[in-house]
């Protein structure tokens, strides 16, 4: 620091520094920015009376000032989660006891129920029958239009409630295919010439005296749930095995498989899980895919 | 003749009364322009203006376009325009909660914004266009800062006095006449302020709900938030930043040094015609000498504190109060009126070198922000009038991207919105062409077999559909992709809006 200097041209008193010659002007700082400054000041001591503001210690470890009006984020988002579940509460209620048919009809029941199905749908269904609805092997695809246990919205609500193959409900929906060669009911020939039936029966290509003799075996074993033209039996859960659709797959080698080792596909019953709002919703949602049933 | 002596004497008298109240001012100098380069120095704290209240042709102007541009701010709010039930009535309203901008007969979806960009293109154009022309005309003339602070400027003359005596009453003592004056003054631009605020709230809801709201006191706090906000800053920028706002804070005058040429009409000071100045006794000679007088009365009539005789200034917003001041002044020396015009560079050196002044107005300038402003203008014009009523849009399903179903069909989903921009509800038929052996369907609960959709006046209606093609039909498609359209028609106009869209299938 040399002593006092001010600058020639501007008045203003240099900070003393040189470098080179060059001076630098100790302009005084701008009033406004001084008394912002002061007033940021100001500003916290108010602040740390108003708001959770100062961790201490205490014999029960660390907490912090709580603040004159008691400001705390989580009863924020506590308060607006329960906003959002009244706001919803009217709807909701309207939609876990009206008659299915008559939410539908109600275009602003509609799309509160849809979009609560959407959401339901992909916290608990997408993993099984995908993001899409689009099912895999051994998980059905909800858009198409064939259905195992029916696609009317009761038939839905139904599955949903109680679930198929689920022991801990006594109203789920029950079947068995059996596993007609692991369990020695029909030898391998015999399997292999009622698969060629079945392919038949589904117009695909097949071995036409196969499926000949495979007609007896469909005749005494398969009839009973999949009917006289394998066209199916919703009542039991039976698929219908003359269309296009294949849960596990529709080619010899599947087919077989599935005769000789019977099929079981679970799905959870979710009317313990999910409220009726929620799985009535949930059957609007998979309804309105496409494949839908009056 | 007399009369010039006495306006000279009244001259000298006032200029005794401003003595001193400028600190930059050098001795004998009557008036000062506080804002000139030379009184200016870097480091200084702003010095007051005092402008003075001229008499003439631009004054007269300036209290048109005043008069014209204020009513124009707080009257449009308030012009009604009938569009129908359930549709706000109001001719200019911005509804952001309802995505709306309302222009008259004009309504802008969110979508549509686009036309609000091309307004504001054709603004900036036309700003172009008109500085090469005349020079700062905006900034004059209709720029809100200088219309606000002309009006704050008039309610302090009329409080306070004009400039001599605004000089005398700021470095008089507090008194209680003092104190009366200040507070009126302040009291009235707060009451213009709160005014400005609150018109400005009322383009964004129902005017008249919102002024009842006002008045019990229930309005939305945001409506309050912003009167307060506009009001504070009419407060500030009007009445006590004034010039510093088109100095400092506007960067249009930094803009504008590129917008016009040595051809622009500015008003400027004519110096080949004033110089040598100096003042001038009755009855003597002007041979010899220039024509202004020097009284210093085109300083004293400037807002922005600058002498226009310094010639072109980025602080100079070309409000054409001195041309009023001096044509006052010219008249009564009997001098011709015009020392200081609007003139051109060109036409400044055209005199010195003895040649005729001349406007030229076609410049390749001008013409080519002529030309790209009707050419906006113009396709503007086309885009309106093209504007439809109907918008369709089709969105194909991605998840899944296709469905087989149980007799082998592919079947694609797609989700059909249609907007009624019509202010009565429409019934659409909705069909699909160009996919042979398609099937449209919808879902079932949507009403068996039905294509027809009706969307409510002024809204957006979105309607599922399925499209299915036969095994075999799907499996021919080349590449599992095929192009058709969808085809909605108005049942009653018969208008048609027709979207392309894809079909997709497994392929071969």
């Amino acid at each position: 620091m040399s002593e006092k200097h001010k600058d020639d041209v501007t008045g203003v008193e240099t900070t003393g520094h040189t470098w080179d010659g060059i001076r630098e002007l100790n302009n005084p700082l701008p009033k406004w920015w001084v008394y912002t400054f002061y007033a940021c000041i100001l500003w916290s001591f108010a602040y740390w009376v108003v708001m959770p503001t100062w961790p201490y210690l205490t014999g029960d470890g660390w907490t912090y000032t709580q603040g004159v009006i008691g400001y705390e984020q989580r009863n924020i988002v506590t308060n607006e989660l329960a906003a959002v579940a009244e706001g919803r509460s009217g709807a909701m209620e309207q939609i876990a006891t009206m008659p299915l048919e008559e939410i539908a009809n109600d275009p602003a029941l509609m799309e509160v129920a849809l979009g609560a199905g959407k959401a339901a749908f992909g916290d608990n269904c997408a993993p099984c029958h995908g993001s899409g609805a689009q099912g895999s092997k051994g998980f059905p695809n909800l858009n198409d239009d064939d259905w195992i246990w029916g696609g009317t919205l009761d038939d839905i609500h139904t599955t949903l409630l109680h679930g198929i193959r689920w022991d801990a409900d006594d109203e789920t929906r029950l079947n068995i295919m059996m596993a007609y060669g692991r369990d020695g009911i029909l030898n391998r020939s015999e399997i292999s010439d009622v698969a060629e039936y079945v392919l038949l029966l589904s117009g695909q290509p097949h071995d036409g005296e196969a499926a000949v003799r495979g007609t007896a075996v469909f005749e005494s074993q398969c009839v009973a749930c999949h009917g006289d033209a394998g066209t199916g039996n919703r009542e039991l859960g039976a698929p219908n095995l003359t269309d296009a659709i294949w849960l596990y797959g529709g080619d010899k080698e599947a087919i077989v498989e599935t005769v000789s080792n019977g099929r079981s596909g679970v799905m959870p019953a979710w009317g313990t899980r999910l409220d009726e709002g929620t799985i009535r919703s949930l059957t609007l949602f998979v309804h309105s895919l496409g494949g839908g049933e009056k | 003749m007399t009369d010039t002596a006495t306006t000279l004497e009244r001259l000298a008298a006032e200029a005794a009364a401003t003595a001193g109240a400028s600190p930059h001012g050098e001795e004998g100098e009557r008036y000062t322009a506080v804002n000139s380069e030379k009184n200016r120095p870097l480091y200084a704290s702003r010095v007051k203006v005092y402008p003075k209240l001229v008499h003439g042709t631009f004054r007269r102007l300036k209290w048109l376009v005043m008069a014209v541009t204020l009513t124009i701010y707080y009257v449009t709010p308030w012009l009604r325009w009938d569009r129908g039930p359930n549709l706000p009535d109001q001719a200019v309203l911005l509804d952001f909660p309802a995505r709306r901008f309302y222009f008259f007969f004009l309504e802008i979806w969110p979508q549509e914004f686009y036309y609000v960009t091309g307004l504001l293109i054709l603004a900036a154009l036309g700003l172009f266009l008109v500085t090469s022309v005349a020079g700062r005309v905006w900034c004059g003339y209709a720029c809100p800062q200088t219309v606000w602070t002309d009006l704050f400027i008039h309610v302090e003359r009329f409080f306070e006095g004009d400039r001599a005596k605004r000089i005398r009453l700021d470095k008089s003592p507090w008194s209680a006449g003092k104190l009366a004056r200040k507070a009126g003054k302040h009291l009235t631009w707060v009451l213009i302020a709160l005014a400005t605020g609150g018109a400005w709230v009322f383009y964004f809801a129902d005017a008249p709900t919102l002024a009842g709201q006002f008045l019990t006191f229930d309005a939305p706090s945001a409506a309050y938030l912003f009167v307060g906000l506009f009001a504070l800053t009419t407060y500030l920028l009007g009445g006590i930043a004034r010039e510093q706002v088109c100095i400092y804070m506007c960067p249009w005058p930094r803009i504008q040094g590129a917008m016009f040429d040595e051809e622009s009409l500015l008003v400027s000071y004519k110096e080949d015609r004033g110089e040598t100045r100096g003042p001038h006794k009755k009855g003597a000679s002007w041979e010899g000498r220039g024509d202004c007088i020097d009284c210093g009365q085109c300083v004293a009539a400037c807002p922005m504190g600058i002498d226009i005789r310094d010639g072109m200034q980025l602080e100079c917003i070309q409000c054409a109060l001195c041309i009023d001041a001096c044509d006052e002044i010219m008249d009564r020396v009997e001098r011709p009126r015009g020392l200081i015009a609007y003139d051109t560079f060109r036409n400044q050196e055209r005199r010195r070198a003895g040649e005729t002044p001349r406007l030229n107005i076609l410049r390749p300038r001008t013409i080519l922000y002529s030309v790209v402003l009707a050419l906006v203008a113009a396709i503007m014009l086309v885009a309106l009038s093209n504007r439809t009523t109907l918008d369709v849009s089709v969105l194909a399903d991605r998840n899944p991207l296709f469905v087989r179903l149980s007799d082998g069909s592919i079947r694609n989903g797609y989700q059909v919105k249609i907007v009624n921009k019509e202010h009565s509800e429409r019934i659409f038929r909705v069909s699909i062409d160009g996919l042979e052996g398609a099937i449209l369907t919808r879902p079932a609960l949507a009403g068996e077999g039905t294509a027809t959709v009706i969307v409510e006046a002024d809204k957006l209606e979105n309607a599922r559909f399925f499209v299915s093609l036969p095994a075999e039909r799907a499996a021919a498609i080349k590449g599992g992709e095929a192009d058709f359209d969808f085809v909605v028609t108005d049942t009653e106009s018969g208008k048609i809006a027709t979207r392309s869209t894809t079909f997709r299938g497994p392929g071969k």
